[in-house]
């Protein structure tokens, strides 16, 4: 994974000169590099393409052919920038709730379970247990739970915390739950892998050079287990921005949590309005990129040190 | 952050009483009383699993001890964490922070405690271990020498009362652990910080220290200045892990205010009474192989102890010195270093030899060797066991 960019402290490997081995190694690459250019690079072409195109003159409904029509972005941007901001805004809450339940949690099975690696293994499989189960299945069963009936709403409605009348399901919270909820492995995972690999000798040298338990944290810990923050935090924005599952009416959604996910799906399969769809595909796209040079940016500094 | 205690301008003395540490299945620390005064170099040496890094790590406040109480300069800091003791240590694996420069490593203790010219501190730390130079690099970038300074400095310079060393030296090679071990001497002299050395290296423990305390299961075996320990040692342990020694039990035949005598293989030895710790019954004595004598011919001197007839088993050549073998019947196998003054061995295997040794050169101990010799591999004298009384 990412991560372990950080992790490596070896000088930059000398120039392989383009010897008998270099062609072997070219020859063990084109298997990756056919399937990147016939699954990600063609579609994305045609993505591209797609996006562009204006409806056919003559044409039927849902008719389109190959132009150079910009006009598509500006028209997406104008009718679903809304849900571009509130797709923003999801997964960077649903990221920042991963990581404060996520880092507690891979930092009690990395550091405090150390000394029992029984229970390290057990708690590591019930941390990818959910896997076992269909994805849509699980975000269905936490729709039951939060329904209107039930036990989670009576309970919360009892107490008074919430009104009568009240809802879970449909609103902003519910979404962002399930968003951090699907999510949650990815966090815990890369974070656990940097933080298994912590010298806690570390943070006794932090101690006795008078860093109290906080101070050590920030100071030794947080940076030392930077990478995994970060490629967890990866990890889950990204699949969480473009998510149409937890934000759809049929699971945790309602009428105003559509993301832009959902907009992209009901263009593309209800509407079939293809330019519009691939033209909000593509910004959905730039979009991630952006955190994504971000954290190249990082690695790349972070190796050159 | 509030600062716990004030950079010391001179080192404290360092108090146990009564320090027992209880791990789970076994006692680490039993019963244990030191006292440390102010700035002295103390060694505290043994082998490993003897308990003197549990008894540095609960002197710096990463274990508690199960009982008894830990003084720092007077007060008692058995109750405070390590971030509240003046004290600072450096680390067997070094344990600087990877992801921090140099400097930015050895000014985090001061900035810790809100020192606010840290910066110049931290340079004048690295000054003093020669790495100014490198204050720019990250741990890694760095040799195995060059950082066990950095740790040192990192500890250093906060000018804490009480440095303690846990084996720094212990994963460097020869010529490098022999430097270091002048610079750390050096050091000590120039800030004058009480130095508590762990190590179980006892050539370290007796070029470094001032004292030197041999500790074994949980215990202080002995305590004194190197010297004293070397030529006096009260205990068969501290006998064989300081160096090498013959030793050899016998029954008392006679005692006197000046003089023990007992009997071994046969013959009458007697050891000085002020140099004993036993006076009656079954007594084990020693002599250093280096004050050990050879004779071809059965000798007449007086104010020696004679053993002999043996017979030279083994003779090996190490430069300054050649190592004798002498299996003498009734005695066992006795080592004899003989310095080789004008030429290499003189005396070849096989040959029978008696041996002889001032009595003021002989030690009576206060427990009795046992047959087979505690004998640590991490005892400093590989190759020859420890020689005790064993019939041949």
């Amino acid at each position: 994974m990412a991560f372990t960019a950080f992790a490596s402290d070896t000088a930059l490997a000398p120039q392989q000169e383009p010897t008998k081995r270099g062609r072997v190694a070219l020859l063990l690459l084109l298997p990756g590099l056919a399937y990147l250019a016939v699954f990600f690079l063609a579609p994305l072409i045609s993505l591209i393409l797609t996006s562009l195109q204006r409806p056919a003159e003559f044409g039927d409904f849902g008719q389109y052919e190959y132009a150079f029509n910009v006009d598509n972005y500006a028209d997406v941007f104008g009718a679903y920038g809304g849900h571009i901001v509130r797709s923003i805004a999801y997964s960077s809450a649903a990221t920042v709730a991963a990581l404060l339940l996520g880092y507690p949690l891979a930092y009690f099975i990395a550091v405090t379970l150390r000394r029992w690696p029984v229970w390290q293994g057990l708690a590591l499989t019930l941390v990818i247990a959910p896997f076992f189960i269909s994805f849509l299945l699980r975000t269905l069963a936490w729709k039951q739970i939060l329904s209107d009936e039930g036990p989670v709403l009576g309970f919360l409605q009892l107490v008074q915390v919430l009104p009568d009348g009240a809802r879970l399901t449909g609103t902003d919270f519910s979404v962002i739950f399930g968003l951090t909820y699907n999510f949650l492995p990815f966090m815990v995972l890369p974070i656990y892998a940097s933080l298994a690999s912590l010298d806690l000798r570390l943070l006794e040298a932090s101690r006795d050079l008078y860093a109290n338990a906080w101070s050590s944290f920030w100071r030794v810990t947080v940076p030392l287990s930077l990478p995994g923050i970060i490629s967890g935090s990866l990890l889950v924005l990204i699949p969480a921005a473009g998510d149409y599952v937890n934000a759809s009416l049929d699971f945790l959604g309602g009428t105003g949590t559509a993301m832009v996910g959902n907009v992209i799906e009901t263009l593309f399969i209800e509407t079939g309005n293809y330019p519009e769809a691939s033209a909000l595909s593509v910004i959905l796209m730039a979009l991630i990129l952006v955190p994504v040079a971000f954290y190249v940016l990082f690695t790349r500094t972070e190796d050159l040190i | 952050m509030a600062a716990p205690s004030k950079p010391a301008e001179s080192g404290a003395d360092l108090e146990l009483v009564g320090i027992t540490k209880q791990f789970p299945g076994y006692r680490a620390i039993e019963e244990l009383d030191l006292s440390i005064p102010a700035g002295s170099f103390f060694a505290l040496l043994g082998p490993s699993g003897c308990g003197k890094t549990t008894t540095l790590r609960l002197i710096a406040g990463l274990e508690e001890p199960t009982s008894g109480r830990i003084l720092i300069g007077g007060s008692d800091v058995t109750g405070q964490k390590p971030h509240e003791r003046p004290v600072n240590t450096v680390f067997q694996s070094y344990a600087l922070f990877p992801h921090m420069t140099i400097l930015e490593n050895v000014s985090f203790g001061l900035k810790r405690r809100g020192v606010s010219d840290y910066k110049v501190k931290a340079i004048e730390a690295l000054k003093l271990v020669e790495l100014d130079h490198l204050a720019g690099r990250k741990p890694s970038q760095l040799s195995g020498g060059q950082q066990q300074r950095v740790a040192l400095a990192r500890a250093v310079v906060n000018r804490p009362a009480l440095l303690l060393l846990d084996e720094p030296l212990g994963a460097l090679d020869l010529k490098l652990r022999r430097q270091m071990q002048l610079e750390l001497k050096t050091i000590q002299t120039e800030v004058g910080l009480t130095f508590l050395h762990v190590t179980h290296d006892q050539e370290e423990a007796m070029t470094m220290a001032d004292t030197v305390a041999v500790m074994n299961r949980g215990r202080i075996e002995q305590l004194g200045a190197p010297q004293e320990l070397y030529e006096l040692p009260r205990t068969a342990f501290v006998a064989n892990f300081l160096g090498q020694s013959n030793l050899f039990t016998g029954e008392v035949l006679e005692a006197t205010d000046a003089l023990i005598a007992l009997e071994v293989g046969g013959r009458r030895v007697v050891v000085p009474a002020a140099r004993a710790a036993r006076r009656s019954g079954q007594v084990t004595i020693g002599v250093r192989p280096e004050k050990l004598l050879l004779h071809l011919e059965e000798p007449s001197l007086d104010g020696v102890n004679t053993l002999g007839p043996g017979r030279v088993v083994d003779v090996s050549f190490s430069g300054v010195s050649t190592q004798y073998l002498v299996a003498v019947p009734g005695v066992g196998q006795i080592i004899v270093f003989s310095q080789n003054l004008v030429h290499g061995a003189v005396i070849n295997r096989g040959a029978t030899v008696w041996l002889t040794w001032s009595i003021e050169h002989g030690f009576g101990l206060e427990d009795i060797a046992e047959t087979r010799p505690h004998f640590d591999d991490e005892a400093s004298a590989p190759g020859l066991p420890g020689v005790v009384a064993e019939a041949v």
